[in-house]
């Protein structure tokens, strides 16, 4: 049950954009901003990012709809968003998105962490500096979805379906903020 | 040196949201709403949970420069101080210690806001948008630390310009200035 009375029953993130409305519109134009419109790194490719540190943070709800999302985008390659949560450094993806990720889970974990290393690596794999940008306003993006979602303890549902048709919506029409009139 | 290629007279934050402006432009109105918009937490107070957050994630810019926007708008250069050493003997109200022992939960973990955290807020006059707005200023927070450290920007020493930023976030707000910041250069 959510911590405070959010006076509806929708599920994560919708729940919260609903409660409040004019903050809500401005993170969904985040979301789309960052995960559909211009960027070097594929639509598919920033919903993996999105999906991976929100498997690091724990986040149930956004983990679970971001890798249904994921996996519309990657149609034929679904399978390899599994494999990226289970172990990512083995996983069928690019060394330069591996590279990637490392940047993201470091950002997730604690930013600081971030080494001239690990951004060398990410460059000699072909990453320049909107990747790498992009990569970690992404993870820094997640890290504020994920606590918002989990530190308002919203519904989380259990059911796979509900995230198979959340992933669909995700990819095909991207981020609109909920609205009252459903 | 930060991570990437960022302009040198922006250091910290502001570089970064001039580099990217489409993603910039959603960051700046969420935290002008939460920060500077109506709300029944006085912008001193909301200003605390951007300190207390960005300390927690040991981000030197971001936590200079909002303490020194809470000591402007709280009139009083002692309560961040006092509330990085230990929120519960802090000189703020019972509410504002609630809210903000539920942001530094939320720095670590959503999942660290435990119901008797709530409980509290709630007995010390907390509103549920209260406790909304902590959690979000909070989240808020940990992305802007996260930005800004990840990229390794520059978090000048020179308190002065701390003091310089503070109140031009105190008397513009966080939209970006019409003017752009080209006057900031050297």
């Amino acid at each position: 049950m959510p911590h405070i009375d959010l006076a509806n029953d929708v599920p994560g993130i919708r729940s919260l954009a609903l409660f409040r409305p004019d903050t809500g519109k401005e993170l969904y134009r985040l979301a789309q901003v960052l995960l559909r419109d211009d960027s070097p790194l594929s639509q598919a490719d920033r919903e993996l990012i999105a999906t991976f540190v929100s498997s690091k943070n724990e986040c149930a709800f956004c983990t679970q709809s971001h890798a249904a999302a994921a996996k519309y985008l990657y149609h034929n390659d679904a399978s390899l968003v599994d494999l990226v949560l289970a172990d990512y450094q083995n996983a069928p993806i690019s060394d330069k998105l591996k590279s990637l990720l490392t940047i993201a889970e470091k950002v997730q974990k604690d930013a600081r962490l971030v080494s001239n290393e690990d951004i060398a690596n990410a460059r000699s794999h072909g990453a320049n500096d909107r990747d790498i940008h992009d990569t970690v306003l992404i993870s820094a993006t997640f890290c504020m979805f994920n606590r918002y979602v989990d530190g308002l303890a919203t519904l989380t549902p259990t059911d796979a379906q509900t995230y198979k048709d959340m992933g669909v919506r995700m990819g095909e029409l991207g981020y609109n903020p909920p609205s009252n009139n459903g | 040196m930060p991570h990437i290629s960022l302009p040198d007279h922006l250091p910290g934050i502001t570089g970064l949201l001039e580099y990217r402006k489409d993603s910039a432009a959603p960051i700046r109105t969420l935290t002008q709403i939460l920060l500077r918009g109506e709300n029944s937490l006085s912008t001193g107070e909301r200003e605390l949970i951007a300190t207390i957050v960005s300390h927690g994630n040991g981000c030197k810019f971001c936590t200079a420069a909002h303490t020194s926007a809470a000591d402007i708008l709280l009139g009083d250069n002692t309560v961040c101080d006092l509330i990085k050493l230990d929120i519960l003997t802090s000189p703020v109200s019972q509410k504002m210690k609630g809210l903000l022992k539920i942001a530094a939960a939320v720095q670590k973990s959503g999942k660290h806001v435990t119901t008797d955290m709530v409980n509290f807020a709630k007995e010390t006059g907390a509103t549920d948008m209260e406790i909304h707005d902590t959690v979000l200023i909070a989240s808020l927070f940990c992305l802007y630390n996260k930005y800004v450290d990840g990229l390794a920007t520059v978090a000048p020493t020179d308190p002065e310009f701390y003091k310089n930023l503070g109140d031009r976030i105190t008397s513009f707000g966080y939209e970006r200035l019409p003017q752009g910041y080209d006057d900031l250069k050297k």
